[in-house]
């Protein structure tokens, strides 16, 4: 059963991974992108870390992908153009992904597995893969969880600043000034005769 | 059949590929660019937590958390650079960023 479900997940991540490259489309890119995190989140269940799952779902699926959605529609670009030349690239792509895969491979077969060994980690066992991860994070890891919380602002203050552009003679409420507003400068009293206009 | 580490990383060792060639493919179009970073690095997140999982250590799924983190600030940032060389130039095309310089 779990082997049905991993070969399941691996394949749907793979052929989606490849549709995000190869998708003439860029919202059909971004569309894949999403599928090929659901099924790495469902291979996260599968290796017990159901946490990170859930947090792939909520991050990448919830926020970058509709980011990238967001920017994929919002900017009007013309994508065929683009794409143009792509035969002229595959052959150095292909080279570079071979070259990839072999070195891997060599890789894979020089490692002959890891000694199996248990670091201590503050793993706690019998409890759920959230309970656990909390207990490291807020203990063992709790400047690093800080300074990734650090790093959130940073670029939340950044794609703010570079994308924040001021506009001359747009007409919006200033409260401090309407605040600021008393009788003497706002008022003006006018002394209007009968029958005469101002 | 038992599902051991090594199918793990052969998922994660494909999906680092076909990010790398996307990056090479869509040479011009910076979004599909970001789309393959985030791939190469949905890998390596896989890649920790099989090991993590493997060597029954929490460390490694609490490094996926910081990668996971990064890798939203560099979707964030790298969107807005663009929406902001979209709004100067016009096109999103990688070659015409080296006009920028002088």
């Amino acid at each position: 059963m779990q082997a049905i479900a991993f070969y399941l997940f691996a394949t749907v991540a793979c052929v989606a991974g490849t549709l995000v490259v190869f998708a003439r489309n860029p919202v059909h890119s971004v569309l894949w992108l999403i599928l090929a995190f659901f099924s790495t989140a469902g291979l996260f269940v599968l290796m017990g870390a159901e946490f990170l799952a859930m947090l792939l779902m909520i991050i990448y699926v919830g926020a970058v992908a509709v980011l990238f959605l967001f920017v994929v529609m919002m900017l009007d670009i013309d994508f065929a153009e683009l794409r143009g030349r792509v035969a002229q690239y595959l052959p150095l792509g292909l080279a570079i992904g071979v070259v990839l895969i072999v070195e891997l491979s060599v890789g894979f077969a020089a490692w002959n597995g890891m000694e199996k060994k248990i670091i201590d980690s503050g793993t706690v066992y019998g409890t759920t893969n959230a309970h656990a991860l909390g207990g490291v994070v807020y203990t063992k890891y709790v400047y690093a969880f800080q300074a990734s919380g650090l790093i959130l602002l940073v670029a939340m203050v950044g794609a703010i600043v570079l994308t924040l552009r001021h506009r001359e003679g747009v007409k919006t409420q200033d409260v401090w000034a309407q605040m600021q507003r008393d009788p003497k400068t706002a008022v003006e009293l006018k002394d209007v005769r009968p029958g005469q206009s101002l | 059949m038992e599902i051991g580490l090594t199918h793990y990383l052969t998922v994660a060792s494909i999906l680092f590929v076909v990010g790398i060639f996307g990056i090479f493919l869509n040479r011009k179009n910076v979004i599909i660019i970001l789309m393959s970073i985030e791939l190469m690095l949905l890998a390596v997140n896989i890649n920790f937590v099989a090991f993590s999982t493997h060597l029954n250590d929490l460390g490694g799924q609490v490094f996926t958390m910081f990668v996971l983190t990064v890798a939203a600030a560099e979707a964030a940032i790298g969107l807005a650079i663009l929406v902001c060389f979209h709004r100067n130039r016009g096109t999103i095309a990688v070659e015409d960023v080296a006009m920028m310089k002088g």
